[in-house]
């Protein structure tokens, strides 16, 4: 039963860290109109910042705090020098650009960093389980991640639905010539919101790099899971990307735990060990299947994009 | 006037509280140009709508040639012969005015799962093609792309896609939109020339254009036939003079 | 038809006889790996041929295609470790599994549009990478070693590198021809149709889904066939063989020759890799170059090299071209 527990909340930590991938993303699409395939490597960014930064700094949350800064920098940067001038363009422009940046964030990295990767130790307060429910353990730094994403969460949705900018947002994807010819500065608020995803994306990288090793490359596994993500949820809703994200989270989290047990009650042990892991890792691509047969625009279709 | 070809029994349509086509009749005879006018709002192309089988009626009937076509998909009462000219143009800019036309002829030929004949050398598609662009006047821009051409072409173009699937009639939905004079005095022409060889049930607003060219005239108003008959009658009639042409010598219809 | 004396003609006539004068180049100059590296280019740009039929002709973005090439040549390579190594065998279970995979894939990525299609064809073909990465039997991740190629009758042997170098190149000359005749076929010309104005083609009474459909297959059987050459060729495969990137390579190629033309994607094969084999000459970190270089053509110049050399020559004649 805690270990059931533990692998609900495992889902849920990695449910939440997709979402921040795939806010930005679908912010982004829905607004700008933009397929951005180099957000995983703003991901990766965030996480190599990180790393860097608490070890000069010697502190994990300074370092973390300096990582998000400084990949909301470069997510603004590229926008003003790349992203721009694929506005408007055609999706196949936006592939194949964003592509050619992949290649170069990633050898960019390999340049500064090498090619071993880093790693990012926690704090020893973060490191070490915590009682969360009576008689439960579990992981400080993952439940740290469960609460600052949740957190974040709120602030964007505050931010989207509350605020003079988030209306701003929510017109703009509408309606770009009206919120132009209201005056506003159209190109500053792209800057905004693709630095806004840019920094999304940092976070989720930085809050997984203790977890996992920093190295090239892996903002490029988890942007596709991100895809998923928004497939299921519908292109451009930031609701949608919620519930979807959670649904993966937790589908892929509880799949990888329980289905080598499930297959082992109905199969041979030999067959049950083959086709474990080769159906785990179907099981998120299954549920989007599913969801294109039901509902080809996703659950939470904004408009008909 | 001749048989009917196109006879419409009773159609309505609603869209939520608005009434767009109220307890409609109408008959166009085989070889009639028959004109429908209204004001704006009147339900002209709700009516093009539900002819084409774009729109489905909520309750009455259409019959083309004496079958009953209410309930038939578009692209099928296009096959049986009943050709719609689209209002907005749709075409296929990226590809030749030529493989256009042929695109249209091709949809007539049965399935296109033939995956080895040369289709840009196949008389059967070209030959009809060629013909359909010779009639509306564009046989000289056949090679160029569709894009490259001007809007008025565009809707001789359409007009050829309409033609190229050797229709028995012709729903033309404001042919004239949007052209200049000189386009349009072309237009007219064009269609006299079509009158000879097909039934033509024609949505204009162009007065001139209709009252020089159609046999028949019917009048819509809110949805409802208020009048229909020859250009002279319509002409003389006082009900429509009142709901329309009245408004016409105001200036709120163009 | 006699084509015409174009520019671009005239520079595509010259690439094709030297791919075919090449391994006789090869020998001549003791360059053993000229003809490695231009077995590698023949047998990609016939990918890249194969995805030109649904991206350049057909308007489906599919990020997914190197997923053929990872079925094509598990197909060889799994047969090989069941000792099953008739290419007769090996090769129509590679065409077969390809198809198959097109299919169910096709049959729900198309009932969606634009950018959906993009990311859900990347997702299964990223799925497809994940599964066989966790087949252990076939090797997993580490991919599986392929002792001996696929074997035909009796003269035709493929591990004599200039005899598998022509049998590369005739199946892609035949891959061209094929995409050729597709595309100026009733069929392919309904493709183009649906592709400039899917609502219309509708109207008119095309079943559009089922077109599509089919050209999806078509285009990733014949990519499935190219990797059993690619199996053939590197005598391993390996889940690498189906990563995302190679399907974004194999887009590049597309776009980088022109996607007006069944003959462009060899073009911006032979380009892109003899541009990553200079460019890894002069440094390590040669996609740094490579990248920001990609984003350029995209900005400036759309149409490929194929619309250059046609903006060179002037003649445009009615056929679409070859």
């Amino acid at each position: 039963m805690t270990l059931f527990i533990e692998q609900c909340l495992n889902g849920l930590q990695f449910g939440l860290l997709l979402f921040m991938l795939a806010a930005g993303l679908t912010l982004v699409f829905g607004i700008m109109d933009l397929v951005n395939l180099a957000h995983g490597s703003l991901y990766m960014v965030g996480a190599y910042f990180a790393a860097t930064f608490a070890a000069w700094t010697g502190s994990f949350v300074l370092g973390a705090i300096l990582a998000l800064g400084a990949t909301l920098m470069v997510g603004m940067a590229v926008e003003v020098i790349a992203m721009r001038r694929l506005y408007g363009r055609d999706h196949l422009d936006h592939v194949l650009g964003t592509f050619g940046l992949i290649l170069f964030f990633d050898e960019a990295v390999r340049l500064i960093w090498g090619p071993e990767g880093l790693s990012l130790p926690l704090p020893s307060w973060l490191n070490r389980s915590i009682q969360i429910l009576p008689g439960f353990q579990y992981s400080a730094y993952k439940f740290s991640i469960i609460v600052v994403t949740l957190v974040v969460a709120g602030f964007l949705y505050a931010l989207v639905m509350r605020t003079r900018i988030g209306m701003l947002i929510r017109a703009g994807a509408s309606n770009r010539e009206m919120v132009g010819a209201l005056g506003v500065n159209i190109k500053l608020l792209y800057t905004l919101v693709f630095g806004l995803g840019a920094a999304l994306a940092g976070l989720a990288g930085l809050m997984q790099a203790p977890i996992l090793t920093v190295q090239i490359g892996m903002g490029e596994n988890i942007l596709i899971l991100a895809f998923v993500v928004t497939v299921i949820g519908g292109i451009g809703s930031v609701r949608g990307a919620l519930v979807a994200a959670l649904l993966v989270g937790f589908i892929d989290t509880l799949g990888r735990a329980y289905l080598p047990n499930i297959l082992n009650a109905i199969l041979s042990p030999e067959a049950a060990s083959t086709a474990a892991p080769a159906l785990s890792s179907m099981l998120i691509y299954l549920l989007m299947a599913v969801v294109l047969i039901v509902k080809p625009e996703g659950l939470f279709a904004a408009g008909q994009k | 006037m001749n048989a009917p070809l196109l006879k419409v029994e009773k159609l309505a349509k609603r869209f939520g509280g608005i009434v767009a086509t109220d307890d409609l009749s109408l008959e166009v005879g085989t070889g009639d140009l028959h004109a429908i006018i209204g004001p704006n709002g009147a339900g002209k192309t709700t009516l093009i709508a539900q002819l084409s089988g774009q729109l489905r009626p909520d309750t009455g009937h259409i019959r083309f040639d004496g079958r009953d076509i209410t309930a038939l998909p578009m692209y099928k009462r296009n096959r049986r012969g009943l050709a719609r000219s689209f209002q907005i143009t749709s075409l296929f800019l990226d590809l030749s005015v030529l493989d256009n036309v042929a695109l249209a002829v091709q949809a007539h030929a049965g399935h296109s799962f033939r995956f080895w004949g040369n289709a840009r050398r196949d008389a059967a598609l070209r030959e009809p093609a060629r013909a359909a662009l010779e009639q509306v006047g564009l046989i000289d821009r056949a090679d160029r792309p569709a894009a490259a051409l001007s809007h008025g072409e565009h809707r001789l173009l359409e007009l050829a896609m309409a033609l190229a699937g050797k229709p028995r009639m012709l729903l033309l939905d404001e042919p004239m939109a949007g052209l200049g004079p000189e386009e349009s005095s072309r237009m007219v022409d064009m269609l006299r020339a079509l009158k000879a060889k097909f039934t033509i049930l024609l949505v204009e607003h162009d007065m001139e254009a209709v009252f020089a060219l159609a046999d028949r005239i019917t009048v819509l108003v809110y949805g409802r036939v208020i009048a229909s008959g020859a250009p002279d009658d319509i002409r003389a009639n006082e009900q429509v003079r009142e709901a329309y042409l009245g408004d016409a010598e105001e200036g709120v219809v163009s | 038809m006699m084509p015409a004396l174009t520019v671009r003609n005239i520079v595509v006539a010259v690439l094709l006889v030297a791919l075919a004068l090449l391994p006789l180049y090869a020998q001549l100059a003791h360059d053993r790996f000229l003809l490695t590296l231009f077995t590698r280019i023949v047998i990609l740009a016939m990918a890249a041929v194969s995805l030109n039929l649904i991206l350049g002709f057909g308007g489906m973005m599919s990020f997914g295609h190197a997923a053929y090439l990872g079925i094509g040549g598990y197909a060889v390579g799994m047969l090989a470790h069941e000792h099953v190594y008739s290419g007769f065998v090996q090769w129509p279970v590679a065409l077969g599994a390809s198809a198959l995979f097109a299919l169910v894939i096709g049959a729900l990525s198309l009932r969606t549009r634009g950018v959906y299609f993009i990311m859900i064809t990347l997702a299964f073909a990223q799925m497809a990478y994940y599964v066989v990465s966790g087949i252990a039997r076939y090797g997993g991740d580490d991919g599986l070693t392929i002792y001996k190629r696929s074997q035909f009758v009796a003269p035709l042997d493929l591990s004599n590198k200039t005899q598998f170098y022509y049998v590369c190149l005739v199946l892609l000359f035949g891959a061209i021809y094929l995409v050729w005749r597709l595309i100026n076929s009733r069929f392919g010309l309904a493709l183009q149709g649906i592709r400039s104005n899917e609502l219309r083609m509708r109207a008119i009474g095309f079943p559009t889904y089922r077109y599509r459909l089919t050209a999806f297959v078509i285009a990733g059987t014949l990519c499935g066939l190219a990797g059993a050459l690619l199996a053939n060729h590197t005598d391993f495969v390996s889940p690498a063989m189906m990563y995302w990137t190679r399907s974004g390579d194999l887009i590049i190629m597309v776009v980088l020759g022109g996607m007006g033309s069944a003959i462009g994607p060899v073009i911006g094969a032979v380009a892109l890799l003899v541009l990553e084999e200079t460019l890894s000459g002069i440094t390590e970190y040669w996609q740094i170059i490579l990248g920001p270089l990609l984003l350029l053509v995209v900005l400036f110049a759309r149409g490929g090299i194929d619309g250059l050399l046609m903006k060179v020559g002037r003649r445009q004649d009615d056929e679409v071209r070859s």
